[in-house]
C-alpha cells in the first residue's frame, strides 16, 4: 500500500515534469508582417551561443550573437515558427544551444534525479522520525492522541511558558 | 628581486604547513605538548610569511612590473592604482594566493584563542587547517606561481618560468593586458573577497568537527565554539552572493540579479549548506538531536566550499577536457575525494558515540520543522548540484554538450523556496520537544487570516491572477506577521513586567537573545528579498525597438525618447557609446537616462551599462543594445521593467543587519568577572585611602 502511494506520487512528478518541458517546446504561431525585436528575443530568450556561455541569446552583446539573432528574424520572415527555428538550430549546433536539455535518451537523468533524490530524503525523514517514535516505546497513534490531549499537564506548561515568552 | 623574495616567502610557508601537520599529529598522539605548541606557532607563522607573498605580488601589480607573467595578464598602464591592487583577485594564481593569504590569517585566529578548556581540539584543528592551506600553497608553488616571469631566450623566442633560465634575459614589456573590463566595478571589488572570506571561514567550523570526530570529544562542544565563525562565515558568503547579484544586475545587462550561471551556483551551494547547518545545530544544542546529520552537513560544506573554488578555478565548466588539460583540476579532484573520505570514515568511526540523547517526539515540534527545513534546502542543493554537473556528465558520456539553464532551475527550486517561506512562518511558533496542531493553530490563526486578507485578498482586488505570485504574497504576509507578532509578543511581556518603554524593552529582548531575534531580522530580510524577486520573475516586462532620433519607446505608462547618442574615446582605452533618452511617466518629464556601451580596445571586449531609474515601485532598466554609428540617427534600445526589485536590496541589507545581530560577540563572562574584581578592588582601595 505504502509502496503503491510513493510510486504514484512518483509518477506523478515525473507527468508534471514531462509536461513542464513540453510547454517549453511549444509551437508559435507564424505571424505575419515585419518582425519586431520583441518577438526576435522570445526565441532568443531561450537560446544559448556555444560561444557565450550562460548569456543568453537575447542579451549577449557579442557579434556573433547578434547575427544568430538575425538569422532568427530572417527565419521568422520567410513564416518559420519557433519550433522549426529552434530545431535548425538544434540540428546545426547541437542540443547546447537550447536552454534546458531536450527530455530524451540521456538527458532524461537531468529531470528525473532531483526529484527522485529528494523524494528519497523524505522517505529517510519518516522513516527516521518513525522508529525514533518506535524506539520511544510510545505507538505513533497513542503518542498523537496523548500530545493532542489539552488535558496534559506538560502540555499546559508549555503553553504557559509561550504565552509569557 | 621582490618576486624571488616573496615566491621565497611562499615556499617556506608549504613548508612550515607541511612541517605544522606533522608536529601537530605527533604530539597529539604521542601526549607531547611541545609539539602542539610548536605546530600552533608554525600556523601562525604562516600567516605574516602569506602576508609578505601577497604585498609582494601587490607591489609588483601596483609598479606594474610587466615582466612578471601575471602582472602582465590581469594589469595595465592604463589601469588606475586602486584596480591594480584589487587585480590580486583577477586571475586564477593571484586568487588562489588570495585565497591561502585569508586562509592562514583565519586559521592563525582560531589558533590564538583561549584554549583552556579544549586543549585536546587544538592539535586537530591545527592540523585540518594547515592540511587545506598547504594543498592550496602546494598548488600555488608548484602549478600556479603568480610569480613567474616571462623570459627572452637567447634564440628569441619566449618562456615562462619561476628562475632564470640558461643565457636568457627578462623580457622587457611595456605594458599588461589588463584587468577584464567586467570586472573594474566597485561590487567586483568586494564581491570576491567576501566570497573568499565566506569560504575559509567555513573551514573553521569544519576542523572543529573533525576535530570533534578524532578525539571523540563528540558532544556539542564544537558547536559551541564554532558557532560564531559558522555565522562570521555565513555573513561573509551572504554578502558575496548579494554584491555578485547587485554587480550583475548593474554591469551585465540582461536586466536581472541572477542567472543560474554554473559559477554564481558553485558559491550558492555551501551557502545553502551553511544555511541548513545554522538551523540543525540548534537541534543538536537545544534536544541533543542529529549529531549525524551535523557532522554529515559541516562536511558536505567544506567539500562544496573547496569544489566551488575548484569550479571557479580549473576549468572545468567550460567543458571537460578544458578539465583534463588543466592541471590543477584533477589536484583539486583528488583533494575533495581524500578529505571527504577521511572525513566520512571518521563520521563512521564515531556513528555509536554520536547517538541522539533523547527522541524526537512529535510531527510539529521545532526540531521536526528544522529537519524539513534541512530536507528542503538538500533538495536545492540537489537540483543545484546536479544542474552543474549534467552538462559534464552528458560530455563525458555521449559526448553530446547541454545548456542547463535557468528555466530548469527556475521550475526546480520554486517549489522548495515556497516550501522554506512557509515554513519560515510556522516554526518559529512550535515549540522544541512537542507541538501540536491545536498548539500551533491557536497560535497561527490570527497572522493567517491576517495574510489571508492582505497577502491574498488585496493582490486579487488590485487585479493580479498569477497563482505563482498569490501563493507568494500570501506567503510573504503570512512570515512577516508571523515574525513582527513574535517580536511584539515579547516587546509587550517585558513592558509589562519590567515596566520597560517599547524602544528599550525591543532593544534588551534583542541583546538578550541576539541568535534568536537576529534570526527573525534576517527571516524578514527574506521576506522583503522575496518582494523583490516575486515581482523581477513574475512581472518583469521587456520590449526592444529600434528608433529614430526623436523617436519613441513606450511600456507600462513610460515614454522614452531618444534625444541623442555621443561616441568618444576615454583615456583608459575605452571607446563609449552613450545615449540619452528623456524619461516621461503618464506625460510628465521625469528625467533622463544614459545607456552606454563600453568597447575596452585592449581586451577587444563590449560591456553593457544600463541606463536605471529605481524607484519603490520599479526600476525602469534601459540597454543600448546597437546604433548606426555613422549617422548616429537610429538606434536599438531594450527596455525592462523591473517590478519592486528594489525590495530585494533593501531585503539583502536588513539581511546582512540581522546576521551581524546573531554574530555580534556576547561579552566574554571571564573577562566580564575580572572587571568586576578589578573594580571591587579598586573601590575598596579608594575607600581605604580615603579612611586613611
Amino acid at each position: 500500500m505504502m509502496k503503491k502511494t510513493w510510486l504514484s506520487i512518483l509518477y506523478s512528478l515525473l507527468l508534471t515534469l514531462l509536461w513542464s518541458g513540453s510547454v517549453l517546446a511549444q509551437d508559435a504561431a507564424p505571424t505575419p508582417g515585419p518582425i519586431t525585436d520583441d518577438q526576435v528575443n522570445a526565441i532568443a530568450k531561450n537560446m544559448y551561443c556555444p560561444v557565450c556561455e550562460n548569456t543568453p541569446l537575447d542579451v549577449c552583446p557579442t557579434q556573433a550573437c547578434a547575427e544568430w539573432r538575425e538569422l532568427i528574424r530572417d527565419k521568422l520572415a520567410e513564416g518559420w515558427n519557433e519550433k522549426q527555428i529552434r530545431a535548425f538550430f538544434v540540428e546545426r549546433f547541437g542540443d547546447r544551444v537550447l536552454a534546458t536539455p531536450p527530455a530524451r535518451g540521456l538527458n532524461w537523468l537531468v529531470y528525473v534525479i532531483p526529484p527522485i533524490a529528494f523524494l528519497a530524503g523524505l522517505y529517510l525523514l519518516y522513516k527516521a522520525f518513525q522508529s525514533m517514535r518506535v524506539s520511544a516505546g510510545v505507538p505513533p497513534v497513542q503518542a498523537d492522541r496523548s500530545s493532542a490531549s489539552s488535558e496534559d499537564p506538560y502540555l499546559d506548561r508549555l503553553e504557559e511558558e509561550l504565552r509569557k515568552m | 628581486m621582490v618576486a624571488d623574495f616573496s615566491f621565497g616567502a611562499l615556499v617556506i610557508a608549504f613548508l612550515i604547513a607541511v612541517y605544522g601537520i606533522v608536529a601537530a599529529i605527533y604530539g597529539a598522539r604521542n601526549g607531547k605538548t611541545e609539539w602542539v605548541e610548536s605546530a600552533r606557532l608554525a600556523m601562525l607563522l604562516t600567516f605574516p610569511l602569506i602576508t609578505i607573498s601577497a604585498l609582494g605580488l601587490m607591489f609588483l601589480l601596483v609598479t606594474g612590473r610587466y615582466e612578471v607573467e601575471y602582472v602582465a595578464q590581469v594589469t595595465s598602464n592604463s589601469m588606475p592604482y586602486y584596480l591594480r591592487v584589487t587585480a590580486l583577485w583577477g586571475g586564477q594564481s593571484g586568487s588562489l594566493l588570495f585565497w591561502a593569504w585569508l586562509m592562514s590569517a583565519f586559521a592563525s585566529a582560531v589558533t590564538l584563542r583561549k584554549w583552556d578548556r579544549d586543549r585536546e581540539f587544538l592539535p586537530w584543528v591545527i592540523a585540518v587547517s594547515l592540511f587545506t592551506l598547504a594543498f592550496f600553497l602546494f598548488l600555488i608553488v608548484i602549478f600556479e606561481n603568480p610569480f613567474s616571469r616571462i623570459w627572452r631566450m637567447p634564440g628569441g623566442e619566449f618562456q615562462v618560468t619561476m628562475f632564470q633560465p640558461a643565457g636568457a634575459v627578462l623580457a622587457s614589456m611595456r605594458d599588461g593586458q589588463g584587468l577584464n573590463p567586467l570586472l573594474r566595478h566597485p561590487g567586483m571589488i568586494i564581491h570576491p573577497p567576501m566570497l573568499y572570506l565566506g569560504f575559509v571561514a567555513f573551514v573553521v567550523p569544519y576542523a572543529f568537527a573533525i576535530a570533534a570526530l578524532i578525539t571523540g570529544r563528540t558532544d556539542d562542544r564544537w558547536i559551541r565554539i564554532t558557532r560564531r565563525w559558522t555565522l562570521v562565515a555565513w555573513l561573509f558568503l551572504s554578502l558575496g552572493l548579494l554584491l555578485g547579484g547587485r554587480w550583475a544586475y548593474d554591469v551585465l545587462g540582461w536586466g536581472g540579479y541572477w542567472g543560474w550561471d554554473p559559477v554564481e551556483i558553485s558559491a550558492f551551494m555551501p551557502w545553502l549548506t551553511g544555511t541548513a547547518f545554522l538551523h540543525s545545530v540548534m537541534i543538536q544544542e537545544k534536544r541533543g538531536l542529529f549529531k549525524h546529520w551535523n557532522m554529515a552537513l559541516i562536511i558536505l560544506t567544506y567539500a562544496l566550499v573547496i569544489f566551488g573554488t575548484f569550479l571557479t578555478r580549473s576549468g572545468v565548466l567550460s567543458s571537460v577536457h578544458a578539465f583534463a588539460q588543466s592541471a590543477i583540476g584533477p589536484l583539486f579532484f583528488g583533494f575533495i575525494g581524500l578529505t571527504f573520505s577521511i572525513s566520512m570514515y571518521l563520521l563512521l568511526r564515531r556513528w555509536d558515540s554520536l547517538k541522539s540523547e533523547g527522541q524526537m517526539t512529535s510531527v510539529l515540534s521545532r526540531e521536526a520543522l528544522f529537519l524539513l527545513n534541512n530536507l528542503l534546502f538538500m533538495g536545492i542543493l540537489i537540483v543545484c548540484f546536479w544542474g552543474v554537473i549534467f552538462p559534464l556528465v552528458s560530455e563525458l558520456v555521449s559526448g553530446q554538450k547541454v545548456t542547463v539553464g535557468p528555466p530548469f532551475y527556475e521550475r526546480a527550486t520554486a517549489p522548495l523556496f515556497a516550501g522554506l517561506l512557509f515554513l519560515m512562518g510556522i516554526a518559529p511558533l512550535s515549540a522544541w520537544r512537542l507541538s501540536t496542531a491545536r498548539t500551533l493553530g491557536r497560535l497561527m490563526w490570527k497572522p493567517f487570516i491576517f495574510s489571508l486578507i492582505v497577502g491574498l485578498g488585496l493582490p486579487l482586488l488590485m487585479g493580479i491572477r498569477n497563482w505563482a505570485a498569490l501563493i507568494g504574497f500570501f506567503l510573504i504576509a503570512f512570515v512577516s506577521s508571523v515574525t513582527l507578532y513574535e517580536f511584539w509578543r515579547g516587546i509587550l511581556a517585558r513592558h509589562r513586567s519590567q515596566g520597560e518603554n517599547y524602544f528599550i524593552a525591543l532593544r534588551n529582548m534583542t541583546e538578550r537573545n541576539r541568535r534568536r531575534y537576529g534570526g527573525y531580522i534576517i527571516h524578514l530580510g527574506v521576506v522583503l528579498m522575496a518582494i523583490g524577486i516575486i515581482g523581477i520573475e513574475l512581472f518583469q516586462k521587456e520590449t526592444q525597438a529600434t528608433i529614430p532620433q526623436g523617436g519613441t519607446v513606450t511600456m507600462s505608462g513610460y515614454t522614452l525618447t531618444y534625444q541623442s547618442l555621443a561616441i568618444f574615446d576615454t583615456t583608459d582605452g575605452r571607446n563609449v557609446a552613450r545615449a540619452v533618452l528623456s524619461v516621461e511617466k503618464d506625460g510628465k518629464k521625469i528625467g533622463e537616462l544614459y545607456p552606454r556601451r563600453d568597447f575596452f580596445l585592449e581586451s577587444q571586449q563590449p560591456m553593457t551599462i544600463p541606463g536605471v531609474r529605481s524607484t519603490w515601485e520599479d526600476d525602469l532598466y534601459v540597454i543600448l543594445v546597437d546604433w548606426l554609428p555613422v549617422s548616429s540617427q537610429g538606434a536599438s534600445f531594450k527596455v525592462y521593467l523591473n517590478p519592486l526589485v528594489n525590495w530585494l536590496w533593501l531585503g539583502g541589507l536588513v539581511f546582512i543587519l540581522g546576521t551581524l545581530i546573531a554574530a555580534w560577540p556576547d561579552k566574554d563572562p571571564e573577562y566580564e568577572q575580572a572587571r568586576l574584581r578589578r573594580r571591587v578592588y579598586q573601590a575598596d582601595l579608594k575607600r581605604r585611602n580615603a579612611e586613611a
